[in-house]
């Protein structure tokens, strides 16, 4: 694709999907919804699914390194 | 968008609940706006940019205390923003992306070619839409608002190679659809 023809599809792309208004403002106050959304869903603890998951991960490590004293070395060599 | 106080940064950084809560309601009001309309030129669907919108700022709300004020809370906000339109974007249904507005516009371009049918555009748009999200946001934003790569880059956490790389692929993409439909930009 030449820089012609990128040319004529960004053209064309542009006719199919005219730019938005850059500076368009919401249909209504969506601070209400913010504050109903906040009611609902507090702030997340601080014990969350990832943390789980990266115990997890841990406790997986030591117990390779444990059992597989002899993969420690390649372990290293992928990081 | 400079122009908010250090202090309100500050606040919503690390103040106490009470100050935190009101510097948070402050942020909202001056930048819900810009926010709102960064994720309307991703999405192009008015409704589900006011979804999003609230999204946002709950991520925002949810994360301040990864916020550095020192870096300003403009881009920080821009930058969640569009992860939250990307979930979104990743969610649709390919055939279903368009939303009335884009339907609408597509009927009355602006400074339409009259050399490009309502046909071609609407396949085009389609297309459009299919493409792989992480693309397709690229290309909008760099390719249909025509906004600086340098910026694109910011808003998706990545480097202006990796933005030129994925436009690149979404018109490698595009072109290929629209071929295999019989037109040929």
């Amino acid at each position: 694709m030449n820089a012609h023809d990128e040319d004529d599809l960004k053209r064309l792309l542009r006719q199919a999907l005219p730019p938005v208004e850059g500076n368009a403002r919401p249909g209504r106050d969506l601070w209400p919804d913010l504050l109903r959304r906040l009611d609902a869903e507090p702030a997340a603890p601080a014990f969350s699914g990832w943390a789980i998951f990266d115990g997890a991960l841990l406790a997986g490590l030591v117990g390779l390194a444990a059992f597989f004293p002899a993969a420690i070395p390649v372990f290293l060599y992928y990081l | 968008m400079r122009n908010e106080s250090s202090g309100v940064l500050i606040d919503f950084r690390q103040g106490s609940p009470e100050t935190f809560e009101s510097a948070f309601e402050s942020l909202f009001h001056q930048h819900q706006r810009a926010v709102y309309s960064w994720i309307l030129r991703i999405v192009r669907n008015s409704a589900a940019a006011e979804e999003l919108t609230i999204e946002s700022f709950w991520r925002i709300h949810q994360a301040h205390a990864r916020f550095d004020p020192a870096r300003g809370f403009e881009g920080w906000a821009r930058r969640i923003a569009t992860h939250a339109a990307l979930d979104w974007l990743r969610a649709q249904r390919t055939q279903s992306e368009l939303s009335m507005e884009v339907c609408a516009a597509l009927a009355a371009p602006v400074e339409a070619d009259p050399a490009i049918t309502a046909e071609i555009r609407s396949k085009t748009a389609l297309a459009f839409g299919r493409l792989p999200p992480k693309l397709r946001i690229a290309a909008t934003l760099a390719v249909i608002e025509e906004l600086p790569q340098k910026e694109v880059a910011a808003a998706l956490g990545i480097s202006v190679a990796a933005v030129k790389l994925r436009v690149f692929r979404a018109l490698r993409l595009l072109r290929k659809d629209l071929e295999r439909q019989g037109i040929t930009p």
